[in-house]
């Protein structure tokens, strides 16, 4: 409960300074959030395990291991919303986008570490609802109030069928309590239907196809830093509370989930990748990016075992260093060139800001997993360890589209670096803290994959 | 002996340095860093080297084998998993001394040989490189690491041979030098490919039941490693590329293609070296032919070139020829019974890398003073650069087999093997041990004494080196005379005992013999004004003289073999099959792709009906195929 409680006190002292603070200061509050967040993520590091609530609170060393990459990555994101929070229209609401955020957060807490249906409910919507202000908190700009209404009506639609989901299962089972339904449950048709309903509740925040309709919108619409958000930790932490439950909860019908995610996932991979090639406004293109990439991290549960978990949560963590490095670019040059975020604006990027141009590559190229860098040898142990659970003919079908995905990724890196352009953007000097969290996601992107006996480690902890 | 990990931080950690900020160094500060950290590398080696040998042996009376550190990198399975690590053993502890002390002499010299070149840190910058690299592959602890780093000497050896990145004949040695070892480098790639899948383990020793389940497979695994191996070492017909190298600086030849990384090949062989003896010991003789013929073309070309960098290059692959003999001579892992070998391969290897050395600086120091290559502009130096004169007779002496210098004893042990082994290969070697101390003394008369190129040295007088570069040469003649005394058996030996050197005294008189009577017979034919013998000799055999000199055509051969044959029959074929098949074939798949994207396009229409619409249908079609399977 510890990491929990701290990050409740955190969230009150930013909502109370926010208060108290006379003057709108972006700055001071900045300052606090972040530094809070890193006190947090020191005093955490050490992965514990508990209980709490007659075991509706369940943690394991390895659900503790995921918040302090949450955590991180959601410094990150505040790194990066920095230019973005002190624009005039949104410096005065900036305490709002720190609290709505860090509120997220604590759900997202509560649902990698729940040990009951319930609480695992209340902590998706705790992660839900504040996401739909911060989706529509450009309201006046953009699409950024259309974006919050599409999200909040799928998120409502998905909690919905979640919900009846759970029901079906307690009816069959009589028991909401994870340690008691997987003795119950036994795979009838009706707890089949049950759980491919949970499944499109959390399929929907993973954006898994057919429950990604909403993603390319939302992402479009939402200011930059939100969207980069919703892109990593939202999904990472749906992803791994997907996989403990699934092997946690729903054991007993392996073979049912398998074929499902069999399906989910190749189409999900196919499906995006193909949208994925057309698109010119890199926000939308990287939302399609997204849902592919989340149909690898989906790969990682097919593994069903320790080093699957441990291959998705290197996954994640590499994914988060990876995109938010692009995202954080992205959102750059949107706030300095005001809000750029076409993909033939980028036309020889190279000459007039080669070092952001450099971030970029590395962290595209580590997406579409071209070694040395992280993402190739993340792909590598979440293929490696669907290979091991015997689904060969999955891995060949995403093997096959990595090449899809190569070529799109490429074709930004081609835009940056060949296509001439008499005017390419002009040359500007990001702010301090980005360039900080910039630097932090290239290491990663780069030292991460170096150093992969990091996933050595984590699947000592998926041991535990 | 856990420091031993700063002996490969240091020099990636310089290369890094001067990489990245060298061009905003002076020069005189980017060679201090380099030299720097190469002189507290050097200093950890030795005492890496001093700790290991003073330590009690175990009950066994061998080494232990340290693993000072190891992480897991690329796991596959349980047991097969790519590890990047440091292992201590008496071989790779004496590759670190060698290679240590050769690269430090190398920087302190390059101080005054380089200097004012255009480029020096980067210089510097790929000098660390390689040192790291090389560092790196003889500690590894795997089979894989080993390919890793042996891939990383490869490329800092490209780019020091294309140092000179202006001068178009530095470019094609350097990419002929690429390709060629990475042409070997892939029969060494599918051999750990072959070990690795069937023992289920990259490790240097597997376990009697992994051996068990390969042991069929292992004179192919242990064969094709021997390919990327005579790349790396230059054995005949993979040796083209050494005699180019020698386009990069001369220190460059000095460190890469003479003492370290041409020698990779012999440690590969040499770590093998259990596993060739206990289950290819045929493919270990076929080193030892190989290594034999390679010794004798390679001498026997070096007779008739007349730059002096390409003498000593063709002396290098003839001398490397000698280790891989010796070590394909062994029989067996006892130095009493048939594996004297192993012990006189690295000895040789060790007193070769330093003489070596030390003439390929001294002929640094030549070239730096007439500024040519050439043996003509050469002659009667003796007078100008007396240091020079005298460290490159010492080493002329050593490698010539003249005691009390190194390479005697080294080379008697070598044909104390190979008399065991077969009188006829011992017959052999003691031959070409002969032509050895024949076409060095050729070399050595031709440089120093001879008819002075008056007209050249009126008009630029050569002088001695500065003190950056002479001290280096004196080291090095120094541990030349001394190396000799080394109880080496003691320290390495085929099964790790220790082993008491002694002349076998009929074979060390042979030798003697032998040696004197090519000095004296070189002597009389070069060592006056005029060299009526010599040109008498080269007009009679014109045709084989011209052979030599053109190296045997093999440069032709390949050439005819890779542009006439492979080309026109292979490539062009296949290109054209590459073109308008496969290429057609992807451009359809795109066609498709693209097509699909532009139809689905549709479907992401924007009304949040419709995406509930697909949300629901999903989640029956998934609900029906789960109720149906």
């Amino acid at each position: 409960m510890q990491a929990e409680i701290s990050l409740a006190i955190i969230l009150i002292v930013v909502l109370v300074a926010d208060l108290v603070l006379k003057e709108p200061n972006h700055r001071a509050l900045q300052t606090l959030s972040c530094g809070l967040l890193i006190v947090q993520m020191v005093l955490n590091i050490v992965p514990t395990s508990g209980e709490a609530f007659g075991g509706m609170y369940h943690s394991t060393p390895m659900a503790s291991v995921v918040k302090t990459i949450l955590t991180m990555g959601t410094l990150l994101v505040f790194m990066q919303a920095d230019t973005w929070l002190s624009r005039k229209d949104t410096r005065f609401k900036a305490g709002e986008f720190y609290l709505l955020t860090l509120s997220t957060l604590l759900g997202m807490y509560y649902m990698v570490s729940a040990g009951n249906f319930l609480l695992f409910y209340v902590g998706l919507e705790l992660a839900s609802i504040p996401m739909a202000c911060l989706v529509a908190f450009d309201k006046f700009r953009h699409h950024s109030a259309e974006a919050g209404a599409k999200f909040i009506l799928n998120a409502m639609f998905s909690s919905g069928l979640m919900l009846y989901g759970l029901s079906l299962i307690y009816g069959t089972c009589g028991t909401m309590y994870f340690d008691d339904i997987v003795t119950i449950i036994s795979g009838t048709p009706l707890q089949i239907m049950a759980m491919v309903f949970f499944f499109a509740g959390l399929g929907f925040k993973i954006s898994l196809v057919p429950f990604h309709m909403w993603t390319p919108d939302t992402y479009q619409g939402a200011p930059t830093a939100v969207s980069a958000y919703l892109s990593v930790i939202s999904k990472g932490a749906a992803a791994f509370a997907l996989m403990s439950i699934l092997l946690k909860v729903f054991a007993p019908m392996v073979a049912s989930w398998e074929v499902m995610l069999g399906i989910v996932i190749v189409i999900t991979i196919t499906i995006a990748n193909i949208f994925a090639l057309l698109q010119k406004d890199l926000k939308r293109f990287m939302a399609y990016s997204s849902i592919s990439q989340a149909g690898y991290i989906m790969l990682a549960v097919m593994g069903a075992s320790a080093q699957g978990m441990a291959s998705l949560v290197y996954y994640v963590v590499v994914y988060i260093v990876a995109n938010l490095a692009v995202f954080g670019v992205i959102n750059t040059i949107e706030q300095n060139n005001d809000g750029t975020v076409d993909r033939d604006s980028y036309n020889g990027l190279y000459k007039t800001n080669p070092k952001l141009t450099f971030v970029m590559t590395l962290a595209l190229f580590s997406l579409a997993g071209i070694p040395p860098f992280a993402g190739f040898f993340s792909k590598f142990f979440v293929f490696a360890s669907a290979f091991h659970g015997g689904h060969w003919l999955v891995v060949f079908l995403a093997l096959v589209n990595t090449i899809i995905s190569l070529f799109y990724y490429l074709l930004i890196v081609k835009a940056m670096y060949i296509t001439p352009n008499d005017n390419p953007l002009p040359t500007f000097k990001s702010s301090a803290l980005t360039r900080a969290s910039l630097f932090i996601c290239l290491l990663g992107v780069i030292l991460l994959g170096i150093c992969s006996s990091v996933y050595q480690v984590l699947t000592n902890t998926a041991l535990l | 002996m856990e420091y031993t990990i700063l002996i490969l931080l240091l020099p990636v950690l310089s290369f890094l340095i001067l990489g990245l900020a060298g061009m905003y160094m002076k020069h005189r500060v980017a060679g201090c860093i380099g030299t720097l950290s190469l002189a507290v590398v050097a200093v950890l080696s030795y005492l890496t080297a001093f700790n290991y040998f003073t330590a009690p042996r175990t009950a066994k009376g061998v080494y232990a084998t340290l693993t000072p550190w190891n992480f897991e990198w690329l796991p596959f399975t349980n047991s097969l998993h790519i590890d990047m690590g440091i292992m201590l053993d008496p071989i790779s502890v004496l590759m670190l001394v060698v290679i240590s002390t050769v690269s430090l002499m190398v920087h302190i010299y390059s101080f005054g040989y380089m200097k004012g070149e255009k480029g020096f840190q980067r210089y510097y910058a790929f000098l660390s490189l390689f040192t790291f690299s090389m560092l790196g592959l003889v500690v590894a602890t795997n089979i894989f690491q080993m390919y890793v780093f042996w891939e990383l000497v490869g490329v800092s050896s490209y780019l020091l041979i294309g140092f000179y990145y202006t001068k178009p004949e530095a470019i094609a040695a350097s990419k002929k030098a690429f390709i060629v070892t990475r042409f070997a480098d892939l029969g060494f790639l599918i051999g750990i490919l072959i070990y690795g899948y069937y023992m289920q383990t990259f490790t240097f020793t597997p376990g009697e039941e992994q051996l068990m389940k390969a042991g069929m497979v292992l004179p192919w695994a242990l064969g094709l490693m021997f390919v990327g191996g005579a790349g790396k070492s230059a054995m005949f017909p993979l040796h083209i590329w050494l005699p180019d190298a020698m386009e990069g600086p001369t220190p460059v030849s000095a460190l890469i293609h003479a003492a370290t990384m041409v020698v990779a090949g012999v440690y590969l062989v040499a770590r093998m070296f259990p596993l060739f003896i206990g289950f290819a010991p045929s493919v270990l003789h076929w080193v030892a032919y190989i290594g034999a013929f390679t010794a004798f073309y390679a001498a026997s070309v070096a007779c008739a070139q007349s730059d002096i960098k390409r003498v000593l290059a063709f002396s290098t692959i003839s001398q490397i020829g000698f280790m891989m003999v010796a070590l394909g001579v062994c029989t067996s892992m006892n130095p009493h019974e048939g594996g004297l070998g192993y012990m006189a391969g690295m000895f040789h290897l060790f007193t070769h890398a330093m003489f070596k050395a030390l003439l390929f600086l001294g002929a640094g120091c030549i070239i730096h003073a007439v500024h040519s290559n050439e043996m003509e502009t050469m002659g009667g130096l003796r007078k100008y650069m007396p240091i020079t004169h005298i460290t490159f007779l010492i080493a002329c002496l050593a490698i010539a087999g003249i005691p009390p210098f190194s390479g005697f004893f080294s080379k008697d042990e070598i044909l104390t093997a190979c008399f065991q082994f077969s009188p006829v290969i011992g017959w052999i070697m003691a031959i070409i041990a002969g032509m050895t101390a024949f076409y060095m003394f050729r070399l050595y008369y031709c440089i120093f004494w001879g008819k002075e190129n008056k007209e050249l040295h009126a008009a630029h007088t050569p002088h001695e080196s500065p003190i950056s570069m002479t001290f280096p040469l004196m080291f090095l003649a120094a541990v030349t005379i001394v190396a000799g005394f080394i109880p080496f058996g003691h320290f390495v030996s085929a099964n790790g005992e220790s082993y008491n050197i002694h002349l076998n005294m009929q074979v060390a008189v042979t030798s003697i013999i032998i040696a004197v009577i090519a000095i004296a017979l070189a002597t009389w034919m070069y060592a006056r004004e005029k060299q009526p013998v010599a040109d008498m000799l080269a007009r009679r055999f014109s045709t084989l003289h011209r052979a030599a000199y053109k190296r045997f055509y093999m440069d032709e051969i390949w050439m005819f073999v890779t542009k006439k044959i492979i080309f026109r029959c292979v490539s062009t074929p296949l290109a054209w099959f590459d073109r308008h098949v496969i290429d057609q074939f992807m451009n359809f798949m795109a066609w498709c792709t693209n097509a699909a994207g532009e139809t689905v396009q549709p479907i992401q229409s924007g009304r949040v009906q419709s995406y509930t619409m697909w949300f629901l249908g999903g989640i029956i079609v998934l609900t029906v195929v789960l109720l149906l399977v």
